[in-house]
């Protein structure tokens, strides 16, 4: 039993069987158009909670931090709240969307992205900011040379924000639906498949899974890595 | 801008003097040297004037109006250096000035030929050594063109021939007419370099005096003893 589910698994792979292959393609424009907004909001949100003197600083610190920690599937409620036909959102249609599911996919990466962001981004502005702040720079123009210059420890909060969205089940299964050919991507398939009994196609999925995860560390690695021989 | 009048300047955080009534008056013109013991107070008197630090007493006139927004830099003895090519970093001093990327990349290039490190402006700056890293620096400082340019032991920890080069550079950028206030603990340096010296001891100004008569005839006994080379260590606690 346990060496034919792999078995099967592997043929499915094999052969590109055509439901897998839908499957993960929605999961990586899902999850990688989650990652791209968490990015573009969360590397800045981070670098200014680093850089930023404001009342309510360390309470906003605090806050990020402990959103790192949101359960998925509140995230879930709420977008679906927003997002319903009765919430302040309903008559845009996009529930049981994927635009549904990387709005809630964006939401979880955000804190997560924007903590990793703020730690690293402090250790440098520590370094950085007298110099910076005789050559008077603006608050956002060292917002955005900080975060140049640390690139590629960045790609961290990236990868995490990455890891943390495909890895996901909660959210998108509430506001995504899990309709099968429109909003099915590899976790809540998973999911489905094994509640189903369909083994191989639920192992096969996971396997895609664990293997983006991995190639893509490998590749964070070998930025780093470059990185460090580049910038001694 | 000039004079700058130093009048009972203080700085004592937690109690502590770390400024103790800086009385000092600063030409438009030449290199002033600050000398003193460790603790005395030199750089902290470089951070308040480049305005990094709010003085806990006394006042600062800068000439006829108040304290210039722009025109004071002040180079650190460890520079920061973004991980980027040289150029890019020195046209970084550049840019809060709104100056176009393509201008600040040009005039990079001509401020990096006159340090002689034309040829590795491409190259990462982090690679850099501890006096081609100075260099940068003062570079980085030296094309915003600054009216007072603060030094803060820009020729620590590097060997004679990169500190030579430093120093060659420092009185370029004092002949390009930017006034320099530089800390040095070197005493030879001093002599080449300064037109004046300050001696500073305890958070005060013991001495201010042209350089030759500050090693010939010292007036004051720290000064003295400074020079001799017994002023006791005292720890900055």
């Amino acid at each position: 039993m346990f060496t034919s589910t792999f078995a099967d698994a592997l043929t499915l792979l094999a052969t590109f069987d055509a439901r897998v292959a839908e499957i993960v393609w929605l999961s990586l424009k899902v999850s990688g158009g989650a990652v791209v907004l968490g990015t573009l909001i969360g590397l800045p949100l981070g670098a200014c909670l680093a850089v930023g003197r404001f009342p309510g600083k360390g309470a906003a610190s605090v806050l990020v931090n402990g959103l790192m920690g949101l359960p998925s599937v509140v995230v879930g409620v709420v977008v679906y709240l927003f997002l319903s036909r009765s919430g302040p959102f309903g008559s845009a249609g996009l529930l049981y969307t994927p635009t549904a599911m990387i709005i809630a996919q964006t939401l979880l990466v955000i804190p997560l992205m924007a903590a990793i962001a703020r730690q690293v981004v402090e250790d440098v502005w520590q370094r950085y900011a007298e110099e910076l702040q005789v050559m008077r720079f603006s608050w956002w123009q060292s917002v955005t040379t900080l975060l140049h210059d640390c690139r590629h420890s960045l790609v961290v909060a990236v990868l995490a924000g990455l890891g943390r969205a495909m890895s996901e089940v909660g959210a998108v299964m509430i506001v995504g639906g899990n309709i099968d050919g429109a909003t099915r991507v590899m976790t809540t398939a998973i999911a489905l498949e094994t509640s189903k009994g369909d083994l191989p196609l639920a192992i096969a999925l996971g396997l895609v899974l664990i293997l983006i995860i991995l190639a893509l560390n490998a590749l964070a690695f070998a930025l780093r890595q470059w990185a460090m021989r580049r910038y001694a | 801008m000039f004079p700058i009048q130093i009048r009972d300047l203080r700085f004592s955080p937690n109690g502590r003097a770390v400024l103790d009534g800086i009385d000092l008056e600063l030409g438009s013109e030449g290199i002033t040297l600050v000398l003193g013991p460790n603790g005395a107070g030199k750089s902290m008197l470089l951070r308040v004037l480049c305005g990094l630090v709010a003085p806990t007493g006394g006042t600062i006139a800068w000439g006829e109006g108040a304290r210039p927004e722009r025109g004071v830099m002040m180079v650190f003895q460890h520079p920061m250096l973004l991980r980027t090519s040289v150029l890019d970093n020195v046209a970084l001093g550049l840019k809060p000035l709104g100056v176009p990327a393509a201008e600040r990349q040009r005039r990079a290039r001509a401020v990096l030929e006159r340090i002689g490190l034309a040829h590795r402006a491409s190259e990462n700056a982090p690679r850099l050594s501890g006096g081609e890293r100075q260099r940068l620096a003062l570079a980085r400082a030296w094309l915003t063109r600054p009216r007072l340019l603060l030094l803060d032991e820009p020729t620590a920890s590097l060997d004679p021939s990169a500190a030579a080069e430093v120093e060659r550079i420092i009185r370029e950028i004092r002949t390009d007419g930017t006034r320099i206030l530089m800390v040095t603990h070197n005493l030879g340096q001093a002599t080449r370099l300064g037109d004046d010296i300050v001696f500073l001891a305890d958070g005060k100004v013991c001495e201010h005096t042209p350089t030759q008569r500050f090693f010939t005839r010292p007036q004051s006994t720290q000064a003295r003893l400074f020079i001799q080379g017994e002023l006791p260590w005292r720890m900055a606690f």
